[in-house]
């Protein structure tokens, strides 16, 4: 706006930040050996390793909305009095560092762990390093994402219009699927798409519940940090992959994020 | 008898002791200023503000007794509502916000289109069936908001200030339709207004609230 003038130092002092995140990005695009990249891409342990992200993550992000979004609902709507220690639990894995949920889940689902040693014992299923637990990693850290996005959604949406569709007749169940739900599918949407990307993104959980195995659990971050002291450049192109996944959600989401501001 | 309510509503300095029944076929108003609780009462009996203390029933069951902890949830009641701020759905277009009721209640796709149809035409909305509430005036959505109470066949149908959303020019022709509406609804109907002359034009009794 042209009416707010900034101060010269102030602007330098912008000027610095804005370089410190654009120089690294810009990096990767003037270092990739773009010459070789088609051929490196259709190498088989990239091939694998990008379809492997791509399969857990989207597994990942349906997983995040089937259970995530009638979980908010409950915390918008729920009035127990455990609602706020509830809420906190569900969206701490946003502010756990990822290693430690890797080692929470083994905790919990490891072969001794609490729930995983019935698991083991019963049933013979062991879910360490193997794909599910990579999908397992991914929602633990990425469904809260969508949670408070979609209980923000719910908390604003209009009451008014959920009380007329019960005196029409509607159910509760009815209200949340035909009024509550499309009032909410913006929130939805945009809930998908940072799951998905937390997703696609996610390393420290996964690789210590799941681990790097190539061609079985090692997704497209993993191979990224294996790659480096092996083969840089390949681990350049792989990078690339995901700068450009990322800008590709931050450019579908501009009118979220950016507008109005 | 096809309403009675014998106890007290809203809470606060808000709360009012009532009683009152109408029958079918008549159109009590409740009359009051702006913040006397009008809306309360109207709410109250729809099953979305509990009542504090006393009766509601209507001729096929008890509604609410909070003394004997009788509670019956809002989509079961056999009444309609059309709110004040009419809350039309924005996402449906007219036809499937007249026939939500019906869906609701278990009627088939089909009929639930034929009875609002034969509704909307009632109301003078034949030709907007596929407009979005926002596409409407005033005066158009308030006829929607008549149509979708209507459509469900109520015994009871509660009217939340009909006409206080619309220009002057609507508001004489709803003036004109609501009396030979109501004339042909076999339930109860319960009006609440603060206008004098909804009152003389619409009302078969009243009930003052100050």
């Amino acid at each position: 706006m042209k009416s707010q003038r900034v101060s010269p130092a102030l602007k330098v002092v912008a000027f610095i930040a804005a370089i410190f995140v654009a120089l690294p990005l810009l990096s990767i695009f003037v270092r990739v050996p773009w010459s070789d990249l088609g051929e490196m891409l259709s190498q088989k342990s990239t091939r694998e390793a990008l379809l492997i992200s791509l399969q857990t993550s989207i597994i990942a992000a349906t997983i995040s909305c089937i259970f995530g979004v009638p979980l908010a609902w409950f915390l918008a709507r729920s009035s127990t009095k455990w609602l706020s220690v509830l809420r906190v639990i569900c969206i701490t894995p946003m502010v756990l560092p990822p290693v430690v949920g890797g080692i929470a889940l083994l905790t919990a689902f490891g072969r001794r762990g609490i729930l995983g040693q019935y698991l083991y014992d019963w049933f013979n299923v062991s879910l360490p390093f193997t794909r599910t637990a990579v999908v397992m990693a991914q929602v633990f850290v990425a469904m809260p994402f969508l949670v408070l996005a979609v209980e923000a959604a719910f908390r604003q949406s209009d009451r008014g219009l959920e009380e007329a569709a019960r005196t029409m007749g509607a159910s509760p169940s009815r209200v949340f699927f035909t009024i509550a739900l499309p009032a909410a599918r913006p929130a939805i949407i945009a809930g998908l798409a940072l799951a998905w990307a937390r997703s696609l993104g996610e390393f420290g959980a996964s690789i210590t519940f799941a681990g790097s195995f190539p061609g079985r659990t090692q997704t497209l971050p993993m191979a990224v940090y294996e790659l480096v002291s092996v083969d840089y450049r390949l681990s350049l192109v792989l990078s690339l992959v995901l700068v450009f996944i990322s800008v590709g959600v931050l450019a579908a989401m501009r009118d979220r994020w950016m507008a109005g501001r | 008898m096809s309403i009675s309510l014998n106890g007290s509503v809203g809470r606060g300095e808000f709360e009012r002791t009532l009683k009152f029944s109408v029958a079918d076929g008549e159109v009590l108003a409740v009359t009051g200023p702006n913040g006397s609780g009008k809306s309360t009462i109207i709410h109250t009996i729809a099953g979305l503000v509990p009542l504090r203390s006393g009766h509601l029933e209507s001729d096929d069951a008890i509604w609410d007794v909070p003394d004997s902890q009788q509670w019956v949830a809002p989509e079961n009641r056999t009444c309609a509502v059309v709110f004040q701020d009419l809350r039309l759905f924005p996402h449906m277009n007219v036809i499937a916000n007249v026939s939500y009721g019906l869906r609701a209640h278990g009627v088939s796709k089909d009929e639930a289109h034929s009875r609002s149809t034969a509704v909307l035409a009632r109301v003078g909305m034949s030709s907007f069936e596929t407009r979005r509430p926002s596409e409407l005036s005033g005066g158009e959505r308030q006829r929607v908001a008549l149509a979708r109470a209507l459509v469900v066949e109520p015994r009871v149908l509660l009217l939340d200030e009909p006409l206080s959303a619309v220009d002057v020019v609507s508001r004489a022709a709803l003036r004109e339709l609501l009396p030979e509406v109501l004339g042909s609804f076999a339930g109860a109907t319960i009006l609440v207004t603060h206008d004098q002359d909804d009152l003389e034009a619409i009302a078969t009794r009243s009930l003052g609230l100050f």
